[in-house]
């Protein structure tokens, strides 16, 4: 019993933990991208990782400020979704999802690389770059404090709740965009382009809002995740991220604003719970060590996961908070 | 006085028809008044030439019906005109200004509103937010105006009010929250027509307003649509039915494979060789191949002979026997 409720306890602080907050980060620009204006954005995590290394960078190659490198941060995932734009939003939604998601690995590819070794310092990556931002911290960053049942160091406890505050601001952005008329023309985008355009709205320009407003979110993100692990390796922006963060969204239920939020926390606790339950029951001979050793615990979960998300899509395709009149509608 | 009543009602259609009245049934033939100007305006796809149109004028104030078989290009012509496509070579314009390369948001702030053939209702939107969407020149709209409420608020208001005036003309305004992807065909075709008044437009282009819309509806589409000519907006519309384009419209466009082949008030149209070939085919008394002739002739003897022996009966039963066959007995 001890041990079952310590393994709540971790998957727990998974769930509130920096992790939480960087897929939450992602899926709320992926509401903004798919969710509301419809837009298939399958490289999100290109956008995070110009947040990340953008800090990384500036601060540790080019001597900048901190807070410099967050500025850096968020043009240059302006700077993407511009590029990745211009082209492709003239044309139908697959297009930007081609583009998206080859520009996302294209990215990692690229600055995992030796000709961009003397920048990103190639597969090492950078670190110790968030010590302007540590330094900041409230709470001693060399104690550690007992919360909900686990542990948590000072200065990640410091990112994590900078990281909620930022969610809070993005999901108060979002709630206060959706419901204006400016949000009724981005959800119109999402059904009829055309019709849209027949009524004198510049399409164009309401989409091009919307990714660069997203990939912006997104790069917050991906800031969170680099602050909170100290470093900026090119290999933690693995496109599955991306997928991770739509699996979010839909858990949460997709255009509902606190959607991903929700899902960001339940997906990370339940891969966390899966993780420890699984070898806490390995380890107590529940489960036959000849039918699952614990090396295959990480695999699986994302297996039960996947069957998990498959059961919401057949009995709640809406999420936990979706409308399902809504997505029982007929796209047209 | 009774009697004034509907003349005065009936003064804007009037003026219309009245305006179109003298003019020869040409291709081509000026207004008085135009408010949409078309000049040699083409549009190829590939080797097909879907529009081939060298000069029209479109009335003000009235009511133009636009019909021709399938494949004539009468779409492709809206498209063309409100900015969805562009032409091959051209030029067209709208109260004397140039529509040319304006892209179709912009051709739709001018005041040229179209429906779509494949009625664009905007499913997981409410009714009054797909009205509300039709508004011209909102200021929430705007990124970031939108985040501060009270600068849209008012306004957003006012075109609330505006939206379920027209709801209740068009008979939806008990629909309001509904999705409007839960909406029959037809109340679509409502709903997308009252959208595009919200913009106050001066042309309003319908493409088959009537298409797919029982025969109930269809009385109160048309009359909606007559509402329009009296409010003084210029009407475009494309339609199959014939019924409907003799009834409300003033002049009467029919296109053929890309070109207007005829133009005149309605009553013109159904007596034009050019339209009855376009529609029948030109091609029905060109010459046949000896086989075919022979074919034709056969067929054509045996109808003949059917034809003598029916006219017979028919003689007989008309004639005094028929009846003494019936009286006899």
């Amino acid at each position: 019993m001890g041990e079952l409720l310590n393994a709540i306890a971790i998957a727990g602080k998974s769930a509130l933990g920096f992790q939480a907050v960087f897929y939450a980060l992602l899926a709320i620009g992926l509401n903004m991208h798919f969710g509301y204006t419809g837009l298939l954005n399958f490289g999100q995590i290109a956008f995070a990782m110009l947040g990340g290394f953008g800090i990384a960078v500036s601060v540790t190659n080019w001597g900048l400020p901190f807070w410099l490198g967050v500025v850096i941060g968020v043009a240059a995932s302006v700077v993407l979704s511009l590029l990745l734009g211009l082209p492709t939003l003239r044309l139908r939604a697959d297009y930007l999802a081609i583009v998206t998601i080859a520009a996302a690995e294209g990215l990692r590819l690229l600055f995992r690389s030796v000709s961009a070794t003397p920048i990103t310092n190639g597969t090492q990556g950078i670190s110790a770059f968030n010590g302007g931002f540590v330094r900041l911290s409230p709470w001693d960053t060399n104690r550690r404090f007992r919360l909900l049942g686990t542990t948590w160091g000072g200065g990640e406890l410091w990112v994590t709740a900078v990281g909620w505050l930022l969610v809070a601001i993005f999901c108060l952005l979002v709630w206060l965009l959706v419901r204006s008329p400016w949000g009724r023309v981005v959800k119109a985008i999402r059904e009829d382009e055309d019709a849209v355009r027949a009524l004198g709205k510049n399409v164009y320009a309401y989409k091009m809002q919307s990714l660069v407003l997203g990939g912006v979110i997104g790069a917050f993100g991906g800031m969170v995740y680099a602050v909170a692990t100290g470093s900026a390796n090119p290999d933690q922006y693995q496109n599955a991220n991306t997928f991770l963060a739509y699996a979010v969204l839909i858990l949460g239920g997709a255009a509902r604003v606190l959607g991903p939020v929700v899902g960001a926390i339940v997906l990370l606790f339940i891969l966390q719970f899966t993780d420890t339950g699984l070898r806490l029951l390995i380890d107590n001979g529940i489960i036959p060590e000849g039918l699952l050793s614990s090396t295959d615990v990480a695999q699986l979960r994302f297996v039960l996961v996947g069957i998990g998300l498959m059961l919401l899509l057949v009995f709640r395709p809406q999420g936990i908070f979706g409308d399902r009149r809504e997505v029982m509608l007929d796209a047209r | 006085m009774p009697a004034q009543a509907p003349a005065a009602e009936d003064a804007p259609r009037r003026l219309a028809q009245r305006a179109l009245r003298g003019l020869p049934w040409e291709v081509g033939v000026a207004k008085p008044d135009p408010a949409i100007v078309v000049d040699d305006v083409t549009r190829t796809f590939g080797g097909l030439t879907a529009v081939s149109v060298d000069h029209l004028e479109i009335q003000r104030g009235g009511i133009t019906g636009l019909i021709g078989p399938n494949g004539a290009g009468k779409t492709t012509l809206f498209n063309l005109l409100t900015g969805f496509d562009q032409p091959n070579t051209g030029t067209w314009s709208f109260n004397g200004r140039s529509l040319g390369k304006l892209a179709p948001h912009q051709v739709a702030r001018l005041g040229v509103v179209r429906t779509f053939q494949l009625t664009k209702a905007l499913s997981r939107l409410s009714v009054l937010q797909n009205m509300l969407l039709g508004a011209q020149g909102q200021s929430g709209e705007s990124f970031l105006k939108a985040l501060v409420p009270g600068t849209w608020r008012a306004q957003e208001k006012a075109n609330t009010e505006k939206a379920m005036d027209l709801l209740r003309r068009f008979k939806l305004d008990a629909k309001k929250d509904d999705f409007a992807g839960t909406l029959s065909g037809g109340q679509r075709k409502l709903l997308e027509m009252a959208r595009a008044l919200m913009s106050d437009p001066e042309v309003v282009m319908l493409d088959e307003p009537m298409a797919g819309v029982n025969p109930a509806l269809t009385q109160s589409l048309l009359g909606h649509v007559k509402d329009l000519r009296e409010q003084g907006m210029t009407v475009i519309f494309v339609e199959h039915d014939m019924d409907v384009v003799r009834d409300i419209s003033d002049w009467v466009v029919v296109m053929a494979a890309g070109r207007v082949i005829a133009e005149g008030p309605p009553e013109s149209i159904s007596q034009n060789q050019a339209v009855v070939d376009a529609y029948l085919g030109a091609h029905h008394d060109a010459p046949l191949t000896a086989e075919e002739e022979d074919q034709v002739l056969a067929e054509a003897q045996r109808a003949i002979a059917r034809e003598a022996k029916r006219d017979g009966e028919v003689l007989r039963s008309d004639g005094t026997r028929a009846d003494d066959e019936r009286t006899t007995p």
